[in-house]
């Protein structure tokens, strides 16, 4: 049994394991098992869990790749992200990986599903087209075709016909993970120094790398030590952290926030793992009508979503006041247009609330914080102060 | 740098005189009683929207339009003033300052706000944040939205275009009815069609006339300033069918004479060079961004900008027996809805077809639907085509991104190099 500095350790060096060997290591106990890596934000795991596989989250180089071919293949005015990406697929980082998923969120990582497809890497490359449409007739018949799809393209590398028996139980595997992380954050949300906003990253990244079994297990133990009293409470403020559910901010910069007098009590880093509000329905005839369903009537919401009717401003604001938050800050990476252009529409909604927010910009390997740090610390004092 | 007064074709003139029609139509809006509905170029439903009785607003277009009379810059400050990040699309922040400006379209009347904001978002992500903005500036107005599912394996499937069909029987056309008051139509929108068809027909016949050598058209900055844009607006009508009639016999007169394109400073005398152009042009600057093109005697005789309305000359029409499906088929395959395995194999096409002697990319800063992935086209289509490629940046409508020393420079370089080029192949072929 591991101690939990040790767990969380270890999930540190899985979140920037760039070559994924816990996860080739994994592949390679039988054969039948097959890697399918996906960029953010949201992928049903549950589909590739019960083909056998393992689904695994590809979020950038972050601060710990130099790049050097990737700038290559990208304009400055494009985010830094896909470089990191496409740095990885050019080095042998994501060799083993049998399939890739790019999930509909902006044209910049549309357009790398075909440059994954012009490079030839994996033996299937495709755009994720969530549908726009959330009528079950509509837009749920077209997402249950994209799924089936994917289904497909497992099957004919490893012959797993998936059943509904299997997906039943990967679903419940799925749902149990949700439940675990959401509980790491009622718990952040009420004792939020009992867990760095730093470990939490780590603690739900790691997830993204190892089989949902682990992640879970790896949950189930840090939450029986956060049940206790532990830690200090500090003079801080408590806020949510918005935006940063694509390109990921260094871990610098989450540190920064946090030294500034802010405990991060609600962000959008790991949304993927978060996506689906409550539990799908484990015990079905049809697991993949749940899965459809879950999506259409329970995802939380994203910039990657068409949301008249739902409008995301209204929603983060919800979040707020229910997690008692004194600020928002919107921290969105450089030239992230899905991020970026809600913005505007969501400060104005907090200002009608009169929640406080600040916003700043970064890039994956942004190396300095002093500015960020200062931002921070002021708008911490600030509402300590004033509000 | 100073700019002498445009010479003008016939059907310049003509298409001045529609788009001016078009525009009062819009600013009389309210007192018609016609009803206004904002939409996007690529996969613009033209003909349903026509159908109803209903007018287009293309807010791209506006934006541009701002852009060529010099009033974006201070339309995209207003729009970052409110909290836009200098790092998003100017095309919305164009649109959004134009609206904060009170809506005053290109012609000097103002734009009637929208009844239906119709977003049939085909090939740019963008445009769903961009509508998701605007019906937050317009509360209360209808939205309708038509997913356009991307080319992602390089083909239409027949799922994609059954969820297109659904989603334009079960959102748009009830939307279309209750904000226009009237039934949907459908003997009417298949009648219009057999006008896109003869349109289309005739679009591709004058693009294609750049395969011709002097190629009578210059199929990019010609291409969005007069060949296209009646596309748009227009298609499906008796007008538009007339207006490419005439564009056609004009272009076969060219054709007879020898001449080569016209230009806003006249015809090109010696076409030196032959190009194919990836990326949308710069607006803010357009006419001293094409001088140095035709000052060079170079020609662009096919683009993919001039595409993203409809790549028709890989055979697609309009189909009166199936109107929706083929609304759904036609926005599908819009240039920026492609993957960019098609895109290389389009843009290699129109090098060997058309006979290019180079490949260039203008990459803008605001359009990432474009730009993600150029520069490994680049690398493809050298690869595939072996002519030299070039690469220039600048910017939609943005002015602080077009920087004309440095473009001039490196296209001059560019040139330089083709010159070298066919010098080069010249000795060889001797030899």
């Amino acid at each position: 049994m591991k101690t939990i500095p040790e767990i969380l350790n270890h999930c540190a060096e899985l979140s920037f394991d760039l070559n994924f060997s816990k996860a080739k290591l994994w592949k390679s106990e039988s054969p039948e098992r097959i890697l399918v890596g996906y960029l953010p934000i949201y992928l049903p795991r549950e589909i590739v869990h019960a083909a056998g596989g393992l689904a695994v989250g590809i979020m950038g180089a972050g601060d710990r790749k130099q790049i050097i071919k990737g700038d290559a293949y990208y304009q400055s005015y494009i985010c830094h992200l896909p470089r990191g990406v496409i740095e990885m697929a050019l080095d042998a980082s994501l060799d083993h990986f049998d399939g890739f998923l790019f999930p509909s969120i902006c044209d910049c990582v549309r357009n790398l599903s075909g440059m994954f497809k012009i490079i030839n890497r994996g033996k299937f490359a495709r755009y994720f087209d969530y549908p726009q449409n959330f009528s079950p007739q509509v837009g749920g018949v077209f997402y249950r075709q994209l799924i089936q799809t994917i289904l497909d393209d497992m099957e004919k590398i490893n012959g797993v016909k998936v059943t509904p028996e299997m997906l039943n139980n990967s679903i419940s595997l799925f749902n149990l993970n949700r439940r675990l992380i959401e509980k790491i954050y009622s718990i952040k949300q009420n004792y939020p120094w009992r867990l760095s906003a730093v470990d939490t990253y780590h603690l739900l990244r790691a997830g993204l790398s190892i089989p949902v079994e682990e992640h879970n297990d790896m949950l189930t133990a840090v939450l029986n030590f956060l049940k206790d009293d532990s830690g200090q409470p500090q003079d801080n403020i408590r806020v949510i952290v918005s935006g940063s559910f694509c390109e990921q901010p260094p871990i610098g910069l989450i540190k920064s926030i946090e030294m500034s007098g802010c405990y991060i009590i609600d962000d959008d880093f790991m949304l993927g793992s978060r996506w689906i509000m409550g539990d799908i329905n484990s015990e079905t005839d049809d697991p993949l009508n749940e899965i459809v369903h879950a999506f259409l009537e329970r995802s939380q919401f994203s910039s990657a979503i068409y949301d008249v009717g739902n409008p995301k401003g209204k929603r983060l604001v919800e979040i707020a006041k229910r997690k008692n938050a004194d600020g928002i800050i919107f921290c969105a990476a450089s030239f992230c247009d899905p991020a970026l252009l809600d913005r505007p529409e969501m400060q104005k909604v907090c200002d009608e609330a009169g929640i406080p927010h600040i916003n700043f910009q970064f890039h994956e390997n942004t190396g300095q914080f002093k500015v960020i740090k200062e931002q921070a610390g002021t708008f911490a004092d600030s509402i300590k102060l004033w509000a | 740098m100073k700019i002498e007064k445009a010479i003008k074709e016939k059907s310049m003139i003509l298409q001045k005189e529609m788009l001016a029609k078009q525009f009062k139509e819009l600013s009389l809006a309210r007192e018609s009683g016609k009803k206004v509905v904002y939409t996007f170029v690529p996969g613009n439903l033209t003909e349903l929207i026509l159908s109803f009785d209903m007018l287009p607003v293309y807010p791209e277009i506006n934006a541009l339009q701002s852009g060529m009379r010099k009033k974006s810059a201070a339309y995209i400050k207003d729009a970052e003033k409110i909290g836009h990040s200098e790092d998003v699309c100017t095309y919305v922040k164009c649109d959004i300052g134009m609206m904060l400006n009170g809506n005053i379209g290109p012609t000097g009347e103002k734009l009637p706000a929208p009844d239906l904001l119709l977003l049939s978002y085909t090939g740019c992500f963008t445009f769903l944040k961009w509508f998701e903005n605007l019906e937050r500036l317009y509360p209360g107005v209808e939205v309708a939205m038509l997913h356009t599912p991307y080319q992602e394996d390089g083909k239409i499937t027949a799922d994609q275009i059954d969820y297109m069909v659904k989603q334009l029987r079960e959102e748009v056309i009830p939307k279309m009815e209750k904000v226009s008051g009237k039934k949907f139509d459908y003997s009417r929108l298949s009648q219009m069609m057999i006008n896109s068809e003869k349109s289309e027909d005739l679009l591709v016949k004058i693009l294609e006339s750049a395969k011709h050598k002097p190629s009578p058209i210059d199929a990019y900055f010609a291409g969005v300033y007069y060949i296209g844009p009646m596309f748009t607006a227009f298609r499906g009508t008796e007008e538009a069918v007339n207006y490419y009639n005439e564009l056609y016999l004009e272009i076969q007169e060219r054709i007879k004479l020898g001449l080569g394109p016209v230009t806003p400073e006249g015809e090109i005398k010696e076409e030196k060079f032959r190009l194919v152009v990836e990326g949308p042009p710069n607006w803010t600057n357009f006419r001293e961004f094409w001088k140095i093109f035709y000052d060079a005697g170079a020609v662009i005789v096919a683009s993919s900008y001039t595409k993203v309305g409809g790549v028709f000359d890989l055979g697609f029409r309009h189909n009166f027996r199936e109107p929706l499906e083929s609304l759904a088929k036609y926005c599908m395959g819009c240039y920026t809805n492609m993957n960019l395995p098609q895109r290389v194999d389009l843009l290699s096409k129109y090098v060997k077809e058309y006979q290019a002697d180079g490949f260039l990319i203008n990459s803008i800063k605001s359009c990432n639907s474009f730009s993600a992935g150029q520069l490994l086209i680049m690398r493809e289509i050298e690869q595939k085509c072996g002519v030299p490629v070039g690469f220039i940046e600048s910017d939609l409508v943005d002015p602080r991104y077009f920087s004309y020393a440095n473009i001039k420079n490196r296209l001059e370089s560019y040139f330089q190099m083709l010159e070298q080029r066919k010098i080069i192949l010249g000795q060889e072929t001797e030899a």
